[in-house]
Order: C-alpha cells, then structure tokens, then sequence
C-alpha cells in the first residue's frame, strides 16, 4: 500500500517511542545528530581545536544513537518507498515547481538556505519536529511545547508569504 | 530498568539503526517524507502533519507514563527558556517552510530518491548547525537563558498530577483531531 491513514503512521511512532524509552532510555530525536556531525566534518579540517568549542564539548562529534537513528530513516523510507513502488529520483518536488517552476538550481539555493535556519533554528531551540514536536511534547515539557507551537507558527507564515 | 542494556553501547547503535528503520518506513508509509504533504499542512490545505503528530503524541504520552509509573522508564524533558524555545523555534519554523522537509523527515526524503533534500537541504543543516556551534558561547550568556525554565514540565507548573494532564491532554488533542475531521480538512 503506497499510504497509511496517518493515524496509523501515527500510532506506530507513539508506540515506537514506547520502546526507545523503554529498551534505550532515549526519547526520539533528530537534529542533534547534525551537530554531531557538523563536528566531524570540523574535526576533519581544524583537528582537535574542533574540541574546544564549548557546543562541541557538550555535544561530541561522534556516532551515537541518534546518529544511528536518523541512517536507520533514510534505509527505512527507501525501503517502504521501494515496496509500494514510490522510490523515484526527484529534484524538484511537484508543489515547488507548483509556484517556482521546475528549475533545480533555483530549488538548490532555497533547500540550502532553508536548511542553513532550519539547523540553526533547531539548535538555538534545543531539538526539532521529533525531538520537541513529538517527544518533548508526549513528555509533557514546557520547553517543546512552546517551541512546536513556534515552529507552527513560523512554518505557516513564511509558507503563505511564498506559496501562492 | 534495563539498565545494563541501556550501557551496552554497541549494541545500541544497531538497535537505534533498527528502530531508526522502523521509524523511517512509518514517516514515510505517512507521507511525510514529502515536501508536498508538509508543503500544503504549512499553508493549511491538508491536515496529515498534524494528525500523524498529534496521533503519536497522545499515544506516545498515555504509554510512556504508564511506563514510568511501572519503573519501566523515566523521562528527559528538555530544558528551555523564552530566549532559546521561542527565537529558535521561529527560526526553525522559517527554515521549515523554506526547506519544506525537518531533520528527520529529510533523511526520509532522501531515502526515496529526493535529491534536493540530499544536495541541498542536508548540507544547509549541517552548515546551519556548524553556525550555531561558532556562536553558541556568545548566545549562551544572553538570548538563550532569557527567561529560564530549564527542565519544567507541565504537571509541576500547573502544580497538578501528572495523570490529569494526561487525561486533559489526551482530550483536548482528540478533540482537536475531531474537528479537524468533521471540517474535512
């Protein structure tokens, strides 16, 4: 089946948090594994100076669980994506091309620059649309809560300010 | 607590690859690994974001308190203040409807052969979060200890139990998802 009702998809990934608590005492997390790896690549140019960057020494540059998680992502997408027949080599996704045209150059440049705040946003805040929209919220935490609810708001803002 | 599984490194690293997979074939079995579908919740036009978040949240939540009153798991809530949750999360929400994918989903999209996630939108993370590790020292003495919180949860401000936040929580998210589907978004 190409798509779950998104309750199901939903209900998995509750239920998927259920065992990350219980068999790895870790919530689900996403954007820290970037800065882990924003540390390697540092690493590979700067060496141990990397180190003593106060952010690096809070979070090393390492694979760790998370970082683990996030490659187990992308291979459990490919592969969900290649059973129901969807996995296609795309670069500019239909509801871009939709307002912008099918230029992939001009789609480069927003996906770089878009990803550029979203890893800083996601570090100023301390977590992302897992880690804060789903784990921290389910947690009951002020902090996720407050920072969802901002994601939202600045999502759906800057999307009716470009998308037309 | 299973502790000593949980200080058994190696074999966490396959078992997060593991449930990482799991969690990809979910996100994607969902829709979420595509722009399009987070595209359109952004402008309003299709609810499927929200109903697969919130979905998770209420189970996840009702579960992993079970959980914890058992002495089967304790919880992490992250620390925050106005400063950091708020600026950030705006900065986040920005890059969110620019990219239009978030960290995990995009390892998703990825995954199934997007490759302005891969050239672009990876690469844009990783130098935004290489950014923020340049500027943290500067930030951390200002802007993100504004306002301070740190670990807080929801029962302890409302001075509650946590079981009746969860069972009001559950409720009202129910509620929500309700609406959303008697509006037929």
């Amino acid at each position: 089946m190409k798509q779950w009702s998104p309750y199901a998809s939903g209900i998995g990934i509750g239920i998927l948090s259920w065992l990350t608590f219980v068999l790895s005492d870790k919530p689900i997390g996403c954007s820290t594994a970037y800065a882990r790896t924003s540390g390697m690549i540092e690493r590979l140019f700067r060496g141990d100076k990397t180190l003593q960057r106060p952010y690096y020494q809070k979070f090393h540059p390492e694979i760790d669980w998370q970082w683990m998680l996030v490659a187990g992502i992308f291979i459990g997408s490919f592969i969900s994506a290649g059973l129901s027949g969807q996995f296609e080599i795309i670069w500019v996704p239909s509801r871009w091309a939709a307002s912008f045209g099918a230029s992939a150059l001009i789609r480069f440049m927003a996906a770089l620059s878009g990803g550029i705040l979203m890893g800083f946003g996601a570090r100023w805040a301390g977590g992302c649309t897992s880690g804060h929209g789903i784990s921290g919220t389910l947690q009951l935490a002020v902090s996720s809560w407050l920072a969802a609810v901002c994601f939202f708001i600045g999502g759906i803002i800057t999307a009716a300010v470009l998308y037309h | 607590m299973l502790t000593s599984l949980h200080a058994n490194k190696p074999f966490q690293r396959i078992l997060a690859l593991l449930l990482g997979i799991i969690f990809g074939f979910l996100l994607q079995k969902g829709g979420v690994t595509h722009l399009d579908v987070i595209i359109n919740q952004l402008r309003l036009t299709d609810f499927t974001v929200v109903k697969i978040m919130l979905s998770a949240v209420i189970t996840g939540m009702i579960g992993v308190h079970f959980l914890k009153a058992l002495g089967m798991a304790r919880l992490h809530p992250k620390p925050g203040s106005f400063g950091s949750s708020v600026i950030g999360g705006l900065i986040f929400g920005v890059g969110f409807g620019v990219l239009g994918y978030c960290p995990g989903t995009i390892a998703g999209a990825v995954g199934q052969g997007f490759l302005d996630a891969l050239a672009g939108g990876i690469p844009g993370i990783l130098i935004g979060a290489e950014l923020f590790a340049v500027v943290y020292p500067k930030l951390n003495h200002t802007v993100l200890n504004k306002g301070n919180f740190g670990e807080l949860t929801l029962p302890e401000l409302l001075n509650l139990s946590p079981w009746v936040v969860v069972a009001s929580v559950s409720f009202f998210l129910i509620f929500v998802l309700i609406l959303i589907e008697k509006t037929g978004w």
